[in-house]
């Protein structure tokens, strides 16, 4: 078309996003597996989890090579998925007036939204635990992560909108796992149900490993 | 199949009132829905034959007629089109719209006409939608390149049957356009779909696979359809069944091809020795 001809000639194919689109989201998808088991190392004590947090500080080539690497692709993700949602509205035209649904699951009908309450949540995270400028609950910013994290999740409203936003994460990531496959070509009739039960699965380990540290805040189970 | 049950004397005696609001448009001109009653509609006539009753009435009463595309009224074609009630080709899967009948719907029902909604198929009049760039794709790469006029012994080139019904599923789309109708994102993907696993997996296809591959993919873009994003909406709407299967074929064939091109021998070496 010649109003987005310029567009056109700059972006990759439409198949060529959704590729950016997926390869960014597996590695996202694999982050938030080992994030999630740093941070279940909480309910080994605070010394178990302050370590690990040290350790980490301690090697800055291991940290930033996976900085990097997330930026990238947290980049390359925004970036294609924000072009994809505009091009998608756009060819819609509008939709009929009467507006019928047979098969897309709730989570693909979300993804755009599921995905910017995420990364709201993200900036949020980072804003609490990397660059460390707001504080919750009082806590001294320091090496204490054991105490930051009790801090904060002590207070309801924090403790909720994370577990609303581990929940939408579930939701992203089971329609998201899923598409993956299928995006890179490896799917078909016979393993589709089979994936996406997998992708669910996945969702829900990742969020309610997230989730139970909270839960258990709240229940007095970490003080 | 229609059972004997539903060619019962009852069944065609029994009819139908109808309220249709039904998508008028002039070219070039903003759209808007009309209401319309329609007495007397059998059940067993097909929707577009209650189409024609419709119209029928309109010539009656010397207004214009409601313009809609239609040809072969068996299903093979694909040309009949309209979103009923929010579904193309209506509510029951696997049918086009010429061979839905009016015993699905009920006495006193109004029934939503809509054209196929889709930037990259914009609305004649009325329910007639231009579906060239569907033409296109099939231009850009939906064919083999053969010498016509020389027809080789056919038993030459074998091709297992598994292949052969894979080649003939993806074959029985009739490019209606439902597929880019029904999806949320106005995507192609299962039509280009189709149109490449039917020829990409032949053996006559193999001589131009990537370049049919990587032609119909752009040109579907250049078209202004949307991108998929695996809804599924366009399976549960084919009338031909035809599954995901062919998209996701579809891209590994997209990226085998951007493979190869990317890797692509450049040539000779120039003189001089470069």
């Amino acid at each position: 078309m010649s109003d987005s001809s310029c567009c056109k000639n700059c972006q990759p194919a439409s198949i060529g996003k959704k590729v950016i689109m997926a390869l960014s989201g597996l590695v996202l998808a694999g982050f938030v597996f080992g994030h999630m088991i740093g941070n279940l190392t909480v309910f080994k004590g605070a010394a178990a989890i302050n370590e690990y947090a040290e350790f980490l500080h301690a090697h800055p080539g291991l940290i930033w090579s996976a900085r990097t690497v997330l930026i990238i692709s947290v980049i390359a993700h925004i970036w294609s998925g924000v072009l994809l949602t505009i091009e998608n509205r756009i060819a819609r035209a509008g939709g009929p007036a009467v507006e019928v649904t047979r098969r897309a699951s709730l989570s693909s009908r979300t993804m755009p939204y599921s995905g910017v309450i995420i990364l709201a949540f993200i900036i949020f995270h980072l804003l609490h635990y990397t660059f460390r400028t707001i504080a919750l609950g009082g806590q001294e910013f320091g090496p204490n992560v054991y105490g930051m994290i009790v801090a904060g999740f002590s207070q309801p409203a924090v403790a909720v909108f994370y577990i609303a936003s581990m929940i939408l994460l579930c939701l992203h990531l089971s329609h998201g796992i899923s598409s993956v496959f299928q995006t890179l070509g490896l799917r078909n009739e016979r393993w589709r149900g089979r994936l996406d039960v997998l992708a669910t699965l996945y969702g829900w380990v990742i969020a309610l490993g997230f989730i139970s540290i909270p839960l258990a805040v709240l229940l007095g189970r970490l003080k | 199949m229609v059972k004997p049950s539903e060619q019962s004397s009852h069944d065609s005696e029994r009819t139908l009132a109808l309220r249709l609001r039904v998508w008028r448009q002039l070219r070039g001109g903003e759209g808007h829905f009309e209401e319309y009653s329609l007495a007397a509609v059998p059940v067993s006539a097909s929707f577009l034959e209650m189409m024609d009753m419709l119209n029928e009435q309109l010539i009656r009463e010397g207004k214009d007629t409601v313009a809609f595309d239609h040809d072969c009224r068996e299903g093979i074609c694909g040309m009949c089109s309209m979103t009923i009630n929010g579904m193309p080709h209506g509510p029951i899967p696997g049918v086009t719209t010429c061979q839905l009948h009016m015993r699905n719907f009920r006495d006193g029902e109004t029934i939503t006409v809509e054209p196929w909604r889709a930037r990259a198929f914009p609305v004649l009049k009325d329910l007639a939608v231009n579906r060239s760039a569907f033409d296109k794709v099939i231009q850009a790469g939906g064919f083999i390149t053969v010498r016509t006029g020389s027809a080789t012994e056919a038993n030459n080139t074998l091709i297992p049957k598994p292949i052969a019904d894979e080649a003939m599923d993806a074959a029985e789309c009739i490019g209606c356009g439902a597929c880019v109708a029904s999806c949320k994102n106005g995507s192609a993907m299962l039509f280009v779909g189709a149109k490449i696993n039917h020829l990409n997996i032949l053996p006559q296809g193999q001589p131009e696979r990537e370049r049919r591959t990587l032609a119909m993919v752009k040109t579907m873009d250049d078209a202004g359809f949307g991108n998929c994003t695996n809804y599924g909406e366009c399976q549960a709407h084919c009338p031909k069944g035809i599954t995901l299967d062919v998209i996701a074929k579809l891209n590994r064939d997209y990226l085998r091809a951007r493979v190869k091109e990317f890797f692509s021998s450049t040539g000779k070496a120039r003189k001089g020795g470069e």
